[in-house]
C-alpha cells in the first residue's frame, strides 16, 4: 500500500519576516505619540518613522481578487476524486459563498441549493499547476511580449514575476478549459536566482492584482544546470560551469544572511524604540533573506540528481528549505534523499531529451518518487501541457503500472491537485475537496484519467468560470480577431 | 540472384496461403479484436496471419496454416503499427547538442536536394522509446535550413526548400523509403523575407527547373543563362514540377493556405499541408483541392499572428469537410511516443474515433503514397502491428506486443534500463 504523500514542512510556521517586525515598529511609533502614564521617564524620544518605502511594506502589491458571492450549490450524483486520496462513487459536493461545505455520498441536497445533477460524471478539485509561465511568456509570444527571463545577471532576485504577468495571455483561458484553477507563475531559469514567483487564481482579470491568490506565500525561483551556466560565460562572467553555479548560490546566500542580520539588529533596536536609520533596502537580498527566513518558498529548477544533492547541501549550509525541485527529471535516482528532506518534486510524465540534463528523463519518475514517499506534482512549464494535466497523470500512472507500481486513481489525481497546492504553499486553502476550502471544483465529462474526459464546468471560489456549453471568453487579444464561430 | 524459395514465393504471390510450405514460418495472432483500418473494418474476434514480413490473411474464422506460431490475443485489440507523420527520428538525439542534429542543411547549395536519410543513426535511443508508444513507421521531415531561427532566407545562406522527407521503419537500419516529398515553409518562417517575395522566388525557381529540364545539355555545356539553384536542387525539383513528388508545405494562416493552394494549382504541383492551424477557416477550399493536411491536434494557442485562429476544433472541422488529415506527435523527436494520446485528445474535441485512429495509421500512409504497403491490416501489407491491452488511444493502455515487418520487437528502451537500475538500486553510492 502506498503511503499518501507525506506532509511537507509547515510553511505557515515561519519565522517573523523583517518587514513584519518593521511594521510593528511603525505601529509602536504611532502609538508613542499618545501620553502613557506607565512610560518610563528615561525612555528615548521615539524616532520619526522612516520615509515611505525605506522599510519593506508587508504586502506592497496586494491582491484585489474578490470573487462574487456564489450561492449555495450542490453537485449531486457525481463520482468524486477528493484530492485527499479518496474516491467517492455516487457522491455530492456542496459549496456556498465560495467555500466547500460538504463532500460525501449523495444525500438530499440542502434546502435552497441550486442542484447540478452530474449524472455520473466526475468531479475533482480544481487542477493546480505548480510551474507555469503563462502571462510572462504569453500567447502571442511575439516581439515585445516575452517577459520571462531578466536575462542580464545571474542573480536577479530583485524581479517579481507578477510585474511581467500579462493577464490577456490567451493561455489562461485555455488552461481554465483544462480545469486549472490555480497556478504558480515563475520567472525563467536563465539565472541562479531568477526572482519571485507569484501564485494566481485562474480567473479572467484585467490586472495581475485581480488574479493574485490572496495570502499565498511568495516563492524564490532558483535554477541549476545548463541554463544559468550557459548564459554568462560568453559574456566573460560567472557562472560558466556548474561549480560556478554553486559558488554563485553561496555568494548570494552569504550576502542575504548578512543582510538579514543587519535588518534583525535594526528590528530589535526599533522594537525598543531606539530608532536609527534602517539599513538600505536591497530588493535582491530582501527576497533571498525572505527565503532564508522561510517566508518565501524556494522553487528550484534542477534536472540532474547530483546537482539536486549539491543544492540540498547548499540549503543545509545556509539553513533554508527547498520546497520543490522543478523538472527534476533525475529525481528518481535520489528518491530516498528527497523523501528524507521533505522536498517535493514537480515533474513531467513525458518530456525528456531536449538537452543533456534532460536525457535521463523517464515516464516512471512520478511513480517511483511516490512509491518512495516523495510529494510529487505533475507540472506543465508549457501552455499546451497545462491544458491536459489529467492526461499527464494518466501517462505517469500507466508507467507506474508497467513497473509494477500501482498508484490508485485517487492518488494519481493528487499529482495535479493537492501536491501542487503544497508546493505553492496553499494546500490549507485549495487542492482538495474539504469543508472550509476554496470551492475550486471541476466537473468532468468522464473519468479525468481517461483521454476522452474534458472539463464541462470549472468553478473557482464557487463561481462558474468555465462552461463548455457557454460561449467562450476570448482574451482581449483574440476578441474581434477572426475566429469565426469557434466555440473552443 | 534471389534465393530459390523467395523466387517461388514471388511466383505464387496471391496464392500464398495455398502454398504455405514454400514460404517462411507463419505467425498467427488469433482471438484479437482487429481494428484493421482497411476494407475489413473492425473484426470483433479475428485473426491476422503473418509470413515473411507480410500480412497474408486477416479475418474472422481463419484457420492458421499448419506449423504456424499461434498467439492467442484473448480479445486484445490489434491495430496496424502507428505512423508518425512528422518527425526527426534517427536524425536528432539531443536538441541542444548540435553534433547529434542532422535534420537540416546549412548549405545554400543543398535545399531540395538535401537528403537527411544519410544522417540516420540506427542506434538512436529515441526509436525504441517511440516504438514503445506503438509507433512503427515515421516520416522524417527535414528542418528549415539556414542559420537563424525560423527558417532560411533565400539570400541568407538558407534555402526555399528544406530537403527531402523520407520514411523510416522503427527497427533495424531505419531507412524505409527515401524522397517522398520536398519540404518547405511558407509564411512568417518562409524564405525571402516576406510572403510576396517567397511566392516570387518560388515561381522563379520552379521556372528555372522547367527551363533546366528542357535544356540540360546546354546547361552542362555552360550555354544557358545562370540559374540560382544548384544543379543538385534543379534535379531534385524535377519530380516536383512534374507532379510526381509532392511539396510538403508548412503553412499556418488561412490566407497563406489559400495562397499555397492557388500556387499549386497555377504550377500544377501536388502539395501536402503541414501545420495548417487555421485550416478550419478554409476547410472547403482544402477539401476541394483534395489536399491532405498534417496537423497538431492540440495546437490551440495564438502564439503569433499566423495562428490567431488556432483551435482544438481544427482536426474535427477539417475532417468533417472531407479533408484527409494526419495527426502528429506533440514534438517531432522525444515525444513521438505520445502520438496516440494526441489522437485521443482530438476525439475528446469532437473528431470521430475512427478518423482519429486513421490519422495515425492509414491516413499518413495514404498521404505519402505508401498505403499499398503500410497503415492497415490487409493481405499483402507489411506486417507492422501492435497488440494493445485496451483502447490504444488511452494513456493507460500499453502495447503488449509490437511487430515490424513481421518481427516481434523488444519492449525495451534506454529509459526502461534506467528505470530498472534505479527501481532496484544497484549498490552505487548516493
Amino acid at each position: 500500500m502506498l503511503q499518501q504523500s507525506r506532509p511537507v514542512r509547515d510553511v505557515q510556521a515561519r519565522r517573523r519576516a523583517p518587514w513584519l517586525a518593521a511594521s510593528a515598529v511603525l505601529l509602536l511609533t504611532a502609538c508613542a505619540a499618545a501620553p502613557k502614564s506607565q512610560a518610563p521617564a528615561a525612555a528615548p524620544r521615539p524616532a520619526a518613522p522612516p520615509p515611505k518605502g525605506l522599510v519593506p511594506a508587508r504586502d506592497p502589491y496586494p491582491s484585489t481578487y474578490a470573487p462574487p458571492a456564489s450561492g449555495l450549490v450542490a453537485i449531486v450524483n457525481a463520482n468524486i476524486y477528493t484530492g485527499t486520496g479518496q474516491k467517492i462513487l455516487g457522491g455530492m459536493v456542496v459549496f456556498d459563498a465560495g467555500k466547500i461545505v460538504a463532500v460525501g455520498q449523495s444525500a438530499a441536497p440542502p434546502p435552497g441549493a441550486k442542484v447540478i445533477d452530474a449524472k455520473g460524471r466526475w468531479v475533482t478539485p480544481g487542477l493546480i499547476d505548480a510551474h507555469s509561465h503563462l502571462g510572462v511568456f504569453p500567447a502571442p509570444a511575439v516581439t515585445g511580449q516575452i517577459d520571462v527571463n531578466e536575462n542580464i545577471d545571474p542573480n536577479t532576485g530583485y524581479v517579481w514575476a507578477e510585474h511581467s504577468v500579462w493577464p490577456q495571455d490567451a493561455g489562461f483561458e485555455r488552461a481554465r478549459a483544462g480545469g486549472v484553477t490555480s497556478l504558480l507563475i515563475l520567472p525563467g531559469s536563465a539565472n541562479l536566482f531568477g526572482g519571485r514567483s507569484v501564485a494566481l487564481k485562474n480567473v479572467p482579470a484585467v490586472t495581475v492584482q485581480g488574479m493574485k491568490f490572496p495570502g499565498a506565500p511568495y516563492g524564490l525561483k532558483m535554477a541549476c544546470g545548463e541554463n544559468p551556466k550557459g548564459r554568462y560565460g560568453a559574456r566573460g562572467r560567472t557562472p560558466a560551469t556548474r561549480m560556478g553555479n554553486v559558488a554563485g548560490y553561496r555568494r548570494g546566500w552569504i550576502e542575504a544572511a548578512d543582510y538579514g542580520k543587519r535588518w534583525s539588529a535594526y528590528d530589535k533596536k526599533a522594537a525598543k524604540g531606539e530608532g536609527g536609520d534602517p539599513p538600505k533596502r536591497d530588493l535582491t537580498l530582501e527576497t533571498l533573506s525572505g527565503a532564508l527566513d522561510g517566508d518565501l518558498l524556494v522553487q528550484n529548477h534542477c534536472y540532474r540528481a547530483d546537482e539536486m544533492a549539491n543544492l540540498i547541501d547548499v540549503s543545509h549550509e545556509f539553513g533554508y528549505h527547498i520546497t520543490a525541485f522543478h523538472h527534476a527529471v533525475e529525481a528518481y535516482k535520489i528518491a530516498p534523499l528527497l523523501a528524507r528532506e521533505h522536498i517535493c518534486a514537480a515533474v513531467w510524465s513525458g518530456r525528456w531529451g531536449f538537452k543533456m540534463e534532460a536525457y535521463d528523463g523517464i515516464e516512471e519518475n512520478a511513480a517511483l518518487l511516490t512509491k518512495a514517499g516523495v510529494c510529487v506534482s505533475l507540472h506543465s512549464d508549457d501552455p499546451n501541457i497545462i491544458q491536459r494535466l489529467n492526461r499527464e497523470a494518466a501517462v505517469a500512472q500507466a508507467a507506474g503500472r508497467r513497473a509494477g507500481i500501482d498508484i490508485p486513481d485517487a492518488e494519481a489525481i493528487q499529482w495535479i491537485t493537492l501536491n501542487s497546492a503544497k508546493i505553492m504553499g496553499v494546500a490549507d486553502r485549495t487542492g482538495s475537496l474539504e469543508p472550509g476550502k476554496m470551492a475550486d471544483i471541476v466537473l468532468w465529462s468522464a473519468d479525468p484519467l481517461s483521454i476522452y474526459a474534458v472539463a464541462d464546468q470549472v468553478f473557482i471560489d464557487g463561481v462558474l468560470q468555465f462552461d463548455r456549453k457557454a460561449p467562450r471568453r476570448p482574451s482581449d487579444f483574440e476578441l474581434g480577431q477572426n475566429r469565426g464561430d469557434l466555440t473552443q | 540472384m534471389k534465393p530459390f524459395s523467395t523466387f517461388l514465393a514471388g511466383l505464387l504471390a496471391g496464392a500464398a496461403i495455398a502454398a504455405p510450405a514454400l514460404a517462411g514460418p507463419a505467425t498467427a495472432i488469433v482471438h484479437a479484436r482487429l481494428l484493421t483500418m482497411g476494407p475489413a473494418g473492425e473484426i470483433a474476434d479475428g485473426a491476422v496471419i503473418m509470413r515473411d514480413g507480410k500480412i497474408v490473411a486477416v479475418g474472422a474464422n481463419l484457420t492458421p496454416p499448419a506449423g504456424a506460431t499461434i498467439i492467442d490475443a484473448k480479445g486484445a485489440v490489434v491495430t496496424p503499427g502507428l505512423f508518425a507523420a512528422n518527425t526527426v527520428l534517427g536524425v536528432r538525439e539531443v536538441n541542444s547538442v548540435k553534433g547529434t542534429d542532422d535534420a537540416k542543411s546549412a548549405s545554400s547549395e543543398l535545399g531540395a536536394a538535401f537528403e537527411p536519410q544519410y544522417g540516420l543513426n540506427p542506434e538512436t535511443t529515441l526509436v525504441p522509446i517511440a516504438r514503445l508508444g506503438g509507433v512503427t513507421r515515421a516520416i522524417v521531415v527535414p528542418a528549415p535550413g539556414g542559420d537563424g531561427e525560423g527558417g532560411g532566407g533565400d539570400d541568407g545562406g538558407g534555402s526555399l526548400f528544406a530537403g527531402q522527407a523520407f520514411a523510416i521503419r522503427l527497427a533495424g537500419d531505419l531507412l524505409f523509403k527515401p524522397r517522398l516529398a520536398v519540404a518547405m515553409s511558407f509564411g512568417e518562417n518562409g524564405a525571402g523575407g516576406s510572403r510576396g517575395a517567397e511566392i516570387g522566388l518560388l515561381r522563379a525557381r520552379l521556372d528555372e527547373v522547367r527551363f533546366y529540364k528542357q535544356n540540360r545539355a546546354a546547361y552542362d555545356r555552360g550555354e544557358t543563362r545562370a540559374l540560382a539553384l544548384s544543379r543538385e536542387d534543379l534535379e531534385a525539383l524535377i519530380p516536383v514540377v512534374e507532379g510526381r513528388e509532392p511539396l510538403l508545405v508548412t503553412v499556418h494562416r488561412a490566407s497563406d493556405i489559400r495562397q499555397v493552394l492557388a500556387f499549386a494549382r497555377e504550377q500544377r504541383l501536388r502539395v501536402i499541408l503541414n501545420g495548417a492551424e487555421e485550416g478550419w477557416r478554409v476547410a472547403a477550399d482544402i477539401a476541394a483541392a483534395k489536399v491532405p493536411v498534417i496537423l497538431n491536434a492540440t495546437a490551440d494557442l495564438p502564439r503569433n499572428f499566423e495562428i490567431v485562429g488556432a483551435s482544438l476544433e481544427n482536426a474535427a472541422r477539417l475532417r468533417a469537410a472531407g479533408v484527409e488529415i494526419a495527426i502528429v506527435s506533440p514534438d517531432p523527436a522525444h515525444r513521438v511516443r505520445e502520438l496516440r494520446y494526441e489522437a485521443g485528445s482530438a476525439v475528446a474535441q469532437g473528431l470521430p474515433y475512427g478518423a482519429a485512429l486513421e490519422a495515425i495509421t492509414v491516413a499518413p500512409a495514404r498521404i505519402f503514397g505508401l498505403a499499398d504497403q503500410l497503415g492497415s491490416l490487409q493481405p499483402g501489407r507489411v506486417a507492422d502491428l501492435v497488440v494493445w491491452d485496451g483502447d490504444p488511444l488511452e494513456p493507460r493502455t500499453l502495447p503488449t506486443a509490437i511487430y515490424i515487418d513481421g518481427i516481434v520487437q523488444p519492449l525495451r528502451s534506454r529509459a526502461l534500463d534506467l528505470r530498472d537500475r534505479y527501481e532496484t538500486g544497484d549498490g552505487a553510492s548516493r
